[in-house]
Parts: structure tokens; C-alpha cells; sequence
């Protein structure tokens, strides 16, 4: 390991590029269903993903539609020309013999957004986004003298984002590639799904003591967050150590072994391939009008950024903050930003709002893995904060009400009724509870006594003793108020 | 005299009772049979010919219509996939394979009652322009048996002019169904590029490539085209048929202009064919044309222009024969990589390999914008001289080749003599225009083709011209 003196005159430079899978219904050019994930292989594939004579790509609409809404989810414009090329190399899994992607005029152009790492805000270029086909999946498997071809994956629609080198940690890799995950979920372009290759990202990584760029290596292939961070950490310190012993680092891919934690070489890049590009002359090139791209625009839902700075000014806390954007996105059919954008107006109710969603519901939900639950969050959290603010609720009541309403299926028709006859609202009817009280006192003549010397400790025991015999209903500061005009203090 | 009626005639009259599918099906089968020594046909679909017929031949006893090509045989050429049949594409790579689809083509002729009863011979992929780069056997010319009968449709122009079905299935990439229509004598029809699907047809230069019909007259081919055109949701280049059809023929001509073009008179063409293309010219008037000379100065680097952008298409397009799913490959094979070579190496002839290395090197880097590029900025400029042409005129005339049919092995060992064969043809194909190739008369006893050209979906009017001066011209 490197001293860290000597690591800290070394800058690190990161650039990513994103394979995102849009979700389409069927493949890039062709009829066929997209969602391989359970499929047995093979089983997904029609004569243009099989690469049959005569067969044609057809572009997919729905895929240039999710297209144009990822650009403005990267801070960009979707281009009004773009078109497809042909990229040739021979591989079994490829089974056009080339890949059908887009080379020069991509339909998405350059970009930006704003990541947050540890509290400070940076803004990562995009280079560009483009449409390309997947290819299908390899197996080899081990001492056979054979390999295993699976095309379901083949023609699966694909949106590739190439960042700008303009992160310089670990930390930010990290946080450009989770910020990306919550654009494409946000956007609803992709289901993200890392666990199925939904989402991969490729790091590349190059150290530097001089203004120049160092030599980059590219770690391809990594599917969790956690996993780039590590990459960028592991590479940074095996190439500093390289150079510390005066050795060259090696322009190539790598891979990423997540078992031992490290990056490995697979392949030299000595010469470039020569992929011979040339313009898909099957495809039209795609041709948006301007009336399609803003009709697209105006249904852009609000983008995680502009969530974190809403949710700030509310005054709520950075862990708090991380909780909703990513339960937004995680438990998204419980649209709890929808829940709480209604209430923005209202400083004190979006803040108390805040509260019970980050502290009750989503740790509820998460718990109790509810993966669809029809629930009325609106009337349910619109009621709560009536009888809140009517003094009926106390804080723990509040808790209990959400908590069981969340564990039913449906709403009742009068939660406040509802409220009532599980016990849980708080009696705030004067007479009511100085009846109590007057008991109450009688009954402890000593405490009311220290009380009334000014043994002001002795009070919590006698409001204790009002919510007993009120079964908890008694609305506690009430009753310490009547506690005190009993004794006329 | 031909033994078929005009095809909607015999459509009509299948439909009627008065003959049937399965009569018709057995008059070409009996015509292929008897012609055999032309070599025009790989393969006859003898039972699946036999089955269909049977099968319009009771919907019309149920009292049902059978359509429009009610029981017609026709030819395909064996690059289109007809379902459940054998299709090599006249190449060795591709033995064996049989269609698990069909090209949407055949599909819309079988829909209207039209049945394939066999698969016509070409240049191996399409690649040449005489057949002699079949993979398997070179087709002769029925007019004089040493010499070619054009390509690369050269199977389907023989077999119309032989009269083994009333029309017949090509491709035009560069000229390869007027050209052949032109050595052999006979209609030969390309459409505006996108108006037939090519879905289910093994591509060659996909930005050029067209279906296209071979037949006796040009009312036949009217009527083809009309069944097969229109947009397709399985091409997405398609464009949608004109709401009008294509079988009226009757666009008045009076006071329309047809443009001799000048760049291809003069050239180093037979004498003779121009002599005789001049006076179809003239005889063209009576139908009311008007007859001028225009001069599209790009002509000339048109064929060079072609020579790259096709073979880069075709070195693309080739790629999927690489002998891991289908048709042929290499049994003695180690590896993946030898896996490849042999396998490609066995399977592609000469010319197919020849034009996989020319389009590889036109678009490796480095030499991509000299050459792919550069090619590219070409075929724009002769676009817009077509366009500006055509503001002028609303036809252009020539020939459809510099010679007429020439004899077997005379250019097979020069490639650029061979492919001069296309000089004539390729620029509509590049421009995406229709053409058609008309019989026009004979020279030394083989048969000459007059090449008309119209604007981008003026197929209708090219068509009904065609019709015009069949008359007047032969």
C-alpha cells in the first residue's frame, strides 16, 4: 500500500458509461417480448433477432419515446435527427455479425445533472446517450469442448450514457451512478433493475500527477453502486502503486472479481478494432418534430435534484431527504413525493408530513415488504393531520393510527370515528377530565401535596395516574393544566 | 405466341370455372420440365404448388373468391423465402436452408390466389449481371444458348421468356431485373425504392435493393405490382402505395416530355443499340410524348459510385452467413475462428468474396471517408440532377445495356468488364427512381431493351408510358 502522502499528489480521474435497458414492451426491432429474465433461452427470439436471411430491423417506437424522455432526465434535449449504424465483429452471440447502434448522431446530445456527495453539490457532464441493440448472452461451460448461446437478451433495447471525466472519486462515481439509477427510475425509462443487468456500468479510471490524463483502464460490466465505488478504489491504488515502481499502466479492459474484491485484466487494447460503422440503411433515420418532443417534455415528472432542494428548504435532514427520494423510487407506488408536494404550501403540515413517512411509513412498508397496497395515503395522512391538529392526536397516538391503518387493507370511512373506537384519540373535553383530575387528587393526597410545596417532579406522577384511569385517552398537557388549577398553583 | 393469357384474364377465368389452379400448375410444371436444358430453375415446389392449387380450386367451388391472381403460377427468384422451401440464393454457404418464414412479397401474391411453382437461378447473391456467378450452373439464353441471359434475375427472365409461368420474382440492385428482361426479351419492372416490402428477401445492398417483376407485357407487371406494393410493418423503408393502383395504364401523354439522356448515347455502347433505342424514341411520339435530350452530367461516376457503396452494403450484409445457425459450415473446423474462415471461406464463391473485401476495405477507417463517404456525397449530387431533370421532363429514356447479350465465359474472368454490364441501370437504383426495361426490337437476332425512368412514385405514369409504347415499339 501506498503511503498517503504520496497517494495525495496523484489526481484520479473517472468517466462511466451506462448501459441502461428501456422499458419496452418488446425488442428494439422486433415484435418479440423483452422481459427475458425468467424465460427459458431461447425462447424470446424471432427471425430478426435469430439474424435469418431477409429479416428486417423495424425501430420501436415506444423505445424513441422512452429515449427522448431520458434526455431531459439528463439535463438534456433529445436531437431532432439522429439515425442508426452498423457496428461489425463476429462473435456467436451476435448473430447479425454486426450490432445495430448509433454512432455519430446520437439521439441524445450533451447533458448534465448535479450529484451530492457528502453535502456538496457537483455537476457531471454527459457526453452523449445513444440507442443501441444488446447482444445476446455466452456461456462456457467449464471442460466442455462447447459453448452455450442464449438470444433472448439479443435485440433488448439499450440506452448507452457516456459521462464526461469529471469525477474525481470514488465517492463520486458512486454517487453519479446512483444519481443516474434515480433519473432513469424518476423518468421511468427503465425498471433499473441492477439484480438483472438492467443497469451496467463500465468505469473507467486513470491516475495522474501532471495536467495531463494518465493512462485509463476501463473495469466493464459492474452492476451495484457499491461495486463501482470499489472498483474506482481498487484501481486507483493498484495503478498509483504500478507507477510508484516506475512501471506503465496498460491501456485495457478489466473485469471485476466481486469475490476477491479486485479488478483483473481480460483484454489488451493495443489496436483499436476496426468495427467498420456505416449508416443502417434498413432504418430511416429518426426524425422528431417539435409538437412530439414538447408534448414529451410537459409529462417530464420533477427530477431528484429539484426534490432535494424542495425537501431541504422544508428543512428536513440529508438522511431524511435520502429516505424519500429513494423511497420514491424503491416504493414508488406509494408516490410519497406526489403525498407531499400537495402540502408544500403549508411549512409546518409538509414538515410534520415528512416526519410520518420517513419515521412510520416508509420503514412500515420496507418492513412489511407491501409491495402494492391500494391504500388512500391522501385521505389517510389528510385525516391524521386533522385530528392532529385538533389536539385529538397525540404524537404516539398519531403513530398508532398510522401504523394501523397501514396494516389494513382498506380505508375506514371515518377514520376519526375509526380513531375513537380503537382508543386511540386523546380526551381534550375539560369537564371530562377534571372529573378525573378531582379523582385523581383525592386519591393522592401526598403527591398533590409535594405538588402544591412546589415539588414539581410529583406532577408527572399524578398526570400519569389521569392517563391511567383515562385508559390514555386524556390529552396529557390538558390534564397537567387541570391538574394545576385543581391545586391553584 | 405465348401459352398464358394476360394474367388477369387467366385470374378471371380460373375464378369463373372455366379453368382451373390445378391445370395451370400442371402447364408450368410441364413447361419447366421440358425447358430443363436452359437451366433457369434450382428447385420446382412441385407439391406445394400441386396443394395450393387444389385448395383455390375448392374455395372457388365453395363459391368463394380466390383473388385476384386467382391459380396464376409464377416463378420466384431463390433469394425470396417461400415458406417450408428450400432457398440458397444460388450460393453454396446457404444449401440446405430452408425458409422458416416467408418474404412478405410471396405473401401478398399467395394472398391473392398466385402460386410459386418454382425458384429461378442468378448470380449468387445477386452479385453479377449474367448469371455465371451461380453457385451451381449458369443459365442460358433461350435466344442463343451460348450466350447469357443477363443477371442477376437471369433464372426468372429465361423462365418468362421460355413460358414456364405468366410472370416471374427478381430483384433489381443495380439493374438485375431490367437487364436480364432486356438479353431475353421481356418486361422487366423496378419500382420506386421502398414501394414492395423486402422483408423475407436475402438482402444484397439493402439502400438500392428492390423487388421486382418479370413479365410478357407490361399490364402483367402492373398488376403484380399492384398486389405487392404498399407499406409494410415488417420494412420500415416502405413507403405507401398510390391510393390510385397501378392498373389503369391510361395517363394521357400528350404534352408530357420524355428526356433522351445524353451521357448515355456516345459512350462506347454497340452502335446498333443506340441506333435502335434513337428510333424507339421516335416511335415513342405516337403515344403524344414529347421527346428532348438532358444531359445529368454525374452519370458517368454513377457506376463507380455504385461499385463502392454496394459492395460495403454487401460486406454488412454478408456477415450473417458466418455458419453457427444456418446453411452451410465447415465440419473440420477446431475453433471458433477457423470455425469462421472455413466455413465463409467454402461457402461464399469467388464474387461474393471479391465484394466482401472491397466493401471491408471502403469502410475501414482510414479509408472510410475517401472512399464510403465520399461515395455517398456522390450519389446526393446525382439525387438532385435526377430532381432538377425532372423538373424539365417527365420521363428519361436510354438503354437498358451497352450490348446485347453477351456470350458465356466473355467476361467472367474480367469483373470490371462485367460490371460495366450495369453502366445503364444502376443510377435509378441509387437515385431510388422506377425503371422499366420494354423489348424494344432486336439487333443481330437478340433482343434489345428501351430504359424508361420516372420520378419517385410516379410508378403509376411509367407504367401506363410502357404500356403506350408497347405497341408502337416491337
Amino acid at each position: 500500500m501506498t503511503e498517503p502522502a504520496i497517494r495525495a499528489t496523484y489526481v484520479t480521474t473517472i468517466g462511466i458509461e451506462c448501459h441502461v435497458q428501456l422499458k419496452t414492451k418488446t425488442k428494439l426491432f422486433s415484435a418479440v417480448g423483452n422481459d427475458a429474465r425468467e424465460a427459458p433461452a431461447n425462447s424470446l427470439v424471432c427471425h430478426i433477432d435469430f439474424g435469418m436471411p431477409g429479416a428486417l430491423p423495424v425501430l420501436n417506437k415506444q423505445a424513441v419515446y422512452l429515449a427522448v424522455k431520458a434526455a431531459f432526465a439528463l439535463g438534456s434535449t433529445p436531437e431532432r435527427f439522429s439515425k442508426f449504424d452498423r457496428k461489425h465483429y463476429f462473435y456467436p452471440d451476435l448473430p447479425k455479425g454486426y450490432q445495430i447502434t448509433q454512432f455519430d448522431q446520437p439521439i441524445i446530445g450533451q447533458g448534465a445533472i448535479t450529484i451530492d456527495v457528502d453535502g456538496v453539490t457537483k455537476t457531471i457532464g454527459i457526453t452523449r446517450a445513444h440507442m443501441e441493440e444488446d447482444a445476446g448472452k455466452s456461456t462456457h461451460p467449464a471442460g466442455k469442448d462447447y459453448s452455450l448461446v442464449d438470444l433472448n437478451r439479443a435485440g433488448t433495447p439499450l440506452l448507452e450514457i457516456v459521462s464526461e471525466p469529471d469525477m474525481h472519486s470514488a465517492a463520486e462515481a458512486k454517487a453519479y451512478a446512483h444519481e443516474l439509477y434515480l433519473r432513469m427510475r424518476y423518468a421511468d425509462v427503465s425498471e433499473a433493475n441492477l439484480f438483472y443487468g438492467n443497469m451496467r456500468f463500465d468505469v473507467n479510471v486513470s491516475v495522474s500527477q501532471t495536467n495531463e490524463l494518465g493512462t485509463r483502464t476501463e473495469t466493464k460490466n459492474i452492476n451495484s453502486f457499491r461495486a463501482v465505488e470499489k472498483v474506482v478504489e481498487y484501481e486507483v491504488s493498484r495503478q498509483i502503486e504500478v507507477l510508484e515502481k516506475g512501471g506503465p499502466i496498460v491501456q485495457e479492459t478489466r473485469g471485476w472479481d466481486d469475490a476477491k474484491q479486485r479488478t483483473f485484466s481480460q483484454r489488451l487494447k493495443e489496436n483499436a478494432d476496426d468495427y467498420r460503422y456505416m449508416p443502417d440503411p434498413d432504418l430511416p433515420p429518426i426524425v422528431l418534430d417539435e409538437a412530439y418532443i414538447a408534448a414529451i417534455k410537459a409529462e417530464m415528472p420533477v427530477m431528484p435534484d429539484e426534490w432535494r432542494s424542495r425537501l431541504s428548504s422544508l428543512g428536513l435532514s440529508k438522511s431524511q431527504i435520502d429516505t424519500l427520494i429513494d423511497a420514491q423510487v424503491e416504493l414508488s407506488q406509494e408516490h410519497y413525493l406526489e403525498l407531499l408536494e400537495a402540502v408544500l404550501g403549508d411549512v409546518t403540515l409538509a414538515k410534520q408530513l415528512a416526519n410520518w413517512l420517513v419515521n412510520i411509513d416508509v420503514p412500515y412498508v420496507r418492513e412489511h415488504e407491501l409491495e402494492t397496497r391500494p391504500l388512500d395515503r391522501q385521505a389517510l395522512y389528510a385525516a391524521v393531520s386533522g385530528l392532529a391538529a385538533d389536539g385529538k392526536l397525540s404524537s404516539t397516538g398519531a403513530k398508532a393510527l398510522i401504523t394501523d391503518l397501514l396494516a389494513t387493507a382498506t380505508l375506514p370511512a371515518d377514520i376519526a370515528a375509526y380513531a375513537q373506537a380503537k382508543g386511540l384519540v386523546q380526551e381534550s373535553d375539560e369537564g371530562a377530565i377534571a372529573k378525573v383530575v378531582k379523582q385523581v387528587v383525592a386519591e393522592n393526597p401526598q403527591a398533590a401535596a409535594d405538588v402544591k410545596s412546589g415539588e414539581m417532579k410529583a406532577i408527572g406522577f399524578l398526570v400519569g395516574q389521569v392517563m391511567k384511569l383515562s385508559q390514555g385517552k386524556a390529552n396529557p398537557s390538558l390534564a397537567q393544566q387541570l391538574i394545576k388549577k385543581q391545586l391553584d398553583i | 405466341m405465348s401459352q398464358w393469357l394476360p394474367i388477369a384474364d387467366l385470374a378471371q377465368k380460373v375464378q369463373a370455372g372455366e379453368l382451373t389452379a390445378v391445370a395451370l400448375v400442371e402447364q408450368a410444371l410441364a413447361t419447366i420440365a421440358a425447358k430443363q436444358e436452359f437451366k433457369a430453375i434450382i428447385v420446382t415446389l412441385s407439391e406445394r404448388a400441386r396443394t395450393r392449387a387444389k385448395a383455390i380450386d375448392a374455395t372457388i367451388k365453395a363459391g368463394q373468391s380466390a383473388g385476384r391472381l386467382a391459380g396464376v403460377p409464377f416463378i420466384a427468384k431463390d433469394n425470396f423465402l417461400v415458406f417450408g422451401a428450400a432457398t440458397t440464393a444460388a450460393s453454396n454457404i446457404l444449401k440446405g436452408f430452408n425458409a422458416p418464414y416467408q418474404a412478405v412479397a410471396i405473401e401478398k401474391l399467395e394472398a391473392e390466389g398466385a402460386i410459386c411453382v418454382a425458384k429461378a437461378n442468378l448470380d449468387a447473391f445477386a452479385h453479377g449481371a449474367s448469371t455465371e456467378n451461380s453457385d451451381f450452373f449458369t443459365t442460358l439464353n433461350p435466344h442463343d444458348k451460348t450466350r447469357v441471359p443477363g443477371g442477376s434475375s437471369g433464372g426468372s427472365a429465361v423462365a418468362v421468356a421460355l413460358d414456364m409461368a405468366p410472370f416471374a420474382l427478381g430483384t433489381d440492385t443495380g439493374g438485375s431485373t431490367r437487364q436480364p428482361a432486356s438479353f431475353v426479351g421481356c418486361v422487366g419492372f423496378k419500382p420506386t425504392y421502398g414501394l414492395i416490402s423486402r422483408s423475407g428477401v436475402v438482402a444484397m445492398a439493402s439502400s438500392t435493393d428492390v423487388i421486382g417483376a418479370l413479365a410478357r407485357t407490361t399490364a402483367d407487371v402492373a398488376l403484380v405490382l399492384d398486389v405487392m406494393a404498399g407499406k409494410d410493418n415488417l420494412d420500415g423503408t416502405t413507403i405507401d402505395a398510390d391510393p390510385a393502383g397501378y392498373t389503369a395504364l391510361t395517363t394521357d401523354m400528350h404534352g408530357k416530355k420524355v428526356g433522351l439522356i445524353k451521357e448515355y448515347f456516345g459512350q462506347g455502347a454497340d452502335p446498333a443499340v443506340e441506333a435502335l433505342i434513337k428510333s424507339a424514341a421516335e416511335k415513342l411520339k405516337v403515344t403524344g410524348v414529347e421527346v428532348v435530350e438532358v444531359s445529368l452530367p454525374t452519370l458517368p461516376v454513377a457506376l463507380a459510385v455504385y461499385y463502392i457503396l454496394c459492395p460495403a452494403e454487401v460486406s454488412s450484409n454478408l456477415s450473417r452467413y458466418d455458419g453457427q445457425r444456418f446453411g452451410f459450415t465447415s465440419a473440420s473446423a477446431t475453433d471458433l475462428e477457423q470455425s469462421y474462415t472455413q466455413s465463409r471461406g467454402v461457402g461464399f464463391g469467388k464474387e461474393a468474396k471479391r465484394r466482401i473485401m472491397i466493401g471491408t476495405y471502403v469502410l475501414s477507417s482510414g479509408y472510410y471517408d475517401a472512399y464510403y463517404k465520399k461515395a455517398q456525397t456522390v450519389r446526393t449530387k446525382l439525387i438532385n440532377e435526377f430532381n432538377e431533370a425532372f423538373t424539365t421532363v417527365d420521363f428519361l429514356l436510354g438503354p437498358v445495356a451497352p450490348t446485347t447479350a453477351f456470350k458465356i465465359g466473355a467476361n467472367s474472368n474480367d469483373p470490371l468488364q462485367m460490371y460495366l454490364a450495369d453502366v445503364m441501370t444502376v443510377a435509378a437504383n441509387l437515385v431510388g427512381v422506377p425503371a422499366i426495361s420494354v423489348p424494344a426490337g432486336l439487333v443481330d437476332g437478340l433482343p434489345v431493351g428501351l430504359q424508361l425512368m420516372a420520378p419517385q412514385r410516379a410508378d403509376a405514369a411509367l407504367l401506363a408510358l410502357a404500356a403506350q409504347a408497347e405497341a408502337v415499339l416491337v
